[in-house]
């Protein structure tokens, strides 16, 4: 066989490949086994039963975040956005049960999900959670795909459809306004309470005290303790979460999935590699060769 | 793959009335190009933060490179199972494989809103690991390239056939290189597909929580892999087909059969696989509920079936118009199962619905037009077809 020596050689640098795949995986597994949430995580604690629906929060987060009005429902009078769009980050919306006709206002914007859909989504890491676990987005490296927008289980990030020249949109927790020893500003100007700004752990800890304290008036459990495998935005609420569009997710996060299968395939890209040196011993193996070509391919 | 092939241009005139049609079509697409890139994506689209993935991704992206797998099915023929016989094939295959990869990449990049930061992407150190996305992008861009490198002999011998003595110095340099490289990119260009057309199905697991059950499975990139072969397979029967009718050419009865007989286990894995992993998850009573999930479920799996009986006994097999429409029902079976996981699954909430737009569905229609007449013009012009160029009488 002609075909030996050559190959020795690029089994050789077959081999390099699979050493360097394997080093980046490694680095990639240790990376992946950090899910849980940054012991400084921050986070925001909205409870549905003090909100009175002034939506101070909407017009304070248009400003700090120099978000362009949505007057698309008001004949271009007032800002007025219908959900989370591009020109909201942030929104009350109110339900009312058409039945008992009990109602609950209630808060979206991002759940800042400990191990978030969209960070596993993003292809150059422009979606990234920061030190606080703020999941923040730099649109240097975004290339407008919107597959974070295809994973997201809350329909939370949003794209500029408006504009020739887009960047993504959401909600990044006033991290500019945090740098700064300050609170988001959504927190800050809530003149009753119902949203505030503080440690996860600390939320966390004062929704389970609420619960314990007020029995009846919540529905007993805090939303986003564990739902997506936890989220940095937890809810307190009177209404069933679902109705309030926080759907009955399992403690799963999203990407898990998705990791252990690929993970699983790509382990140490050895299959990959692997494969590529079978395929190419097949090919040198089974090629018609100049000549002989005819002769011995003529079997079925 | 060796320089001594039966391979010749078909030669004749180039800009026949269809190749003038179908620019035409081409044209109105590019036009519209321009103006999606002036608007945005919100005025020239029907795309939506509900439906932010639409036509573009789930037909030229998605369904487009399965397609586009004949390349890869029947190289993996020839060189795995060792069906030599099978080699005239090639190059035609890879001629669609190659044209089809291009428009998805142009596709994805009239669909992404921030093109111009894309040329990070081969940079590794910016590189997402996590990203199933990312590794669907890379091994396309790879493999399109990769596609056109596999042609490259068919383009050199077509310069060494040449007028002008530079370029026929050209292909005389370059085509002992070519065939030094050929095995090498051959294999990659089997593990390129078996890589990124898996992963294209696990990008919906990252929607998993969204996707209705009768799609939501672990086992999503194992279907569309053997599905993309199947359909390969189908498109390579539907494009030889069609070139023995349009141009005149001699049908390849005997190896088309064999295709379709290589189709069968992957027909049955598919369907085995599938219903399986139904029953396994419990959704025989969402398969049969009748309602827009169910109805479509159902439909996709009679297409498989149907396509896999037209095709169940060699008879059935040799009869040219059987086998093609045996052909096109698994390539509509294989699309619609792409459509439906990316469409029709993904569940984003009530209050979002999406219908492509007119400019969507033109760009489409143009690029695929661009496509046809792309693979007219080019084997007029290169040694791509094996066999007699011209078989008087025997053009239907």
């Amino acid at each position: 066989m002609g075909i030996s020596r050559r190959s020795a050689l690029k089994v050789m640098a077959a081999a390099t490949a699979t050493m360097v795949g394997t080093a980046l995986s490694t680095h990639e597994t240790q990376a992946a086994a950090v899910v849980g949430p940054a012991p400084d995580a921050v986070g925001m604690l909205y409870d549905a039963t003090r909100c009175v629906g002034c939506k101070a929060c909407m017009v304070a987060c248009n400003e700090a975040n120099d978000v362009t009005p949505d007057t698309s429902a008001s004949d271009g009078l007032w800002d007025m956005p219908l959900d989370l769009s591009e020109h909201a980050k942030n929104i009350i919306k109110l339900y009312r049960d058409p039945g008992t006709g009990a109602q609950s206002f209630v808060k979206r914007q991002c759940m800042h999900c400990l191990d978030p859909a969209c960070v596993g989504a993003c292809m150059l890491g422009a979606l990234q959670k920061n030190e606080k676990g703020i999941v923040s987005y730099n649109p240097d490296y975004c290339v407008g795909c919107r597959y974070c927008e295809m994973g997201c289980p809350f329909n939370v990030i949003k794209f500029e459809w408006s504009r020739a020249l887009p960047k993504m949109v959401k909600c990044e927790l006033c991290r500019h306004r945090i740098a700064k020893g300050q609170g988001p500003a959504c927190c800050e100007v809530c003149p009753v309470g119902a949203v505030i700004y503080g440690k996860r752990s600390d939320l966390l800890a004062d929704a389970h005290q609420r619960l314990a304290q007020n029995p009846g008036r919540y529905v007993p459990n805090v939303y986003g303790e564990h739902e997506v495998g936890g989220t940095q935005v937890l809810y307190l609420a009177h209404v069933d979460f679902e109705k309030l569009g926080l759907p009955a997710y399992s403690d799963e996060s999203v990407p898990t999935r998705v990791r252990t299968i690929q993970g699983t395939i790509y382990k140490g890209f050895v299959a990959p590699v692997a494969l590529y040196g079978l395929l190419a011993a097949m090919v040198l193996r089974n090629r018609e060769k100049p000549g002989s070509a005819k002769a011995k391919e003529g079997q079925p | 793959m060796n320089a001594q092939s039966d391979r010749q241009p078909l030669g004749g005139p180039i800009f026949t009335r269809p190749v003038q049609a179908l620019a035409v079509f081409a044209g109105i697409a590019g036009l519209l190009i321009i103006w999606r890139f002036i608007v945005g994506l919100g005025a020239s689209t029907a795309l939506n933060d509900g439906y932010p993935w639409g036509l573009w991704i789930a037909f030229d992206v998605v369904t487009g490179t399965a397609l586009s797998c004949g390349g890869y099915a029947v190289a993996m023929l020839v060189y795995i199972l060792n069906r030599g016989k099978y080699h005239p094939l090639i190059y035609p295959a890879l001629v669609t494989s190659a044209f089809g990869y291009t428009i998805a990449g142009l596709s994805v990049v009239i669909d992404i809103g921030r093109p111009w930061i894309a040329y990070k992407l081969p940079f590794f150190w910016h590189w997402n690991l996590h990203s199933v996305l990312l590794e669907v992008s890379l091994c396309i861009m790879t493999y399109t390239v990769v596609l056109w490198l596999e042609l490259s002999p068919a383009f050199l011998e077509g310069a060494r056939a040449s007028t002008y003595s530079v370029i026929r110095r050209i292909g005389d340099i370059g085509l002992p290189v070519a065939e030094r490289f050929l095995p090498w990119l051959v294999a990659l260009g089997m593990l390129l597909p078996t890589m990124h057309q898996s992963a294209l199905g696990s990008l919906l697991l990252l929607s998993g929580p969204r996707l209705h059950p009768l799609w939501n499975t672990p086992l999503l990139p194992l279907l569309f892999l053997l599905s993309c072969i199947a359909m390969g397979f189908g498109a390579v029967v539907m494009e030889s087909e069609l070139s023995s009718k349009f141009l005149g050419r001699k049908p390849e009865t005997d190896m088309l059969a064999g295709l379709g007989f290589a189709m069968l286990p992957l027909l049955g894995l598919y369907l085995g696989i599938r219903l399986i992993d139904l029953g396994v998850r419990g959704q025989f009573g969402a398969l049969f509920a009748f309602d827009l999930y169910s109805v479509m479920s159902l439909i996709e799996l009679a297409l498989f079936v149907m396509a896999g009986v037209l095709m169940a006994t060699d008879r059935r097999r040799r009869d040219a118009g059987n086998l093609f429409r045996a052909a096109m029902l698994l390539v509509l079976a294989g699309a619609l199962y792409r459509f439906d996981t990316f469409l029709v699954a993904f569940q984003p909430g009530p209050n979002w619905s999406y219908f492509p737009s007119l400019t969507e569905i033109l760009i489409t229609t143009g690029l695929v037009a661009g496509e046809i007449a792309g693979f007219i013009v080019l084997i007029k012009l290169f040694p791509i077809m094996e066999g007699e160029p011209q078989v008087a009488g025997a053009g239907s």
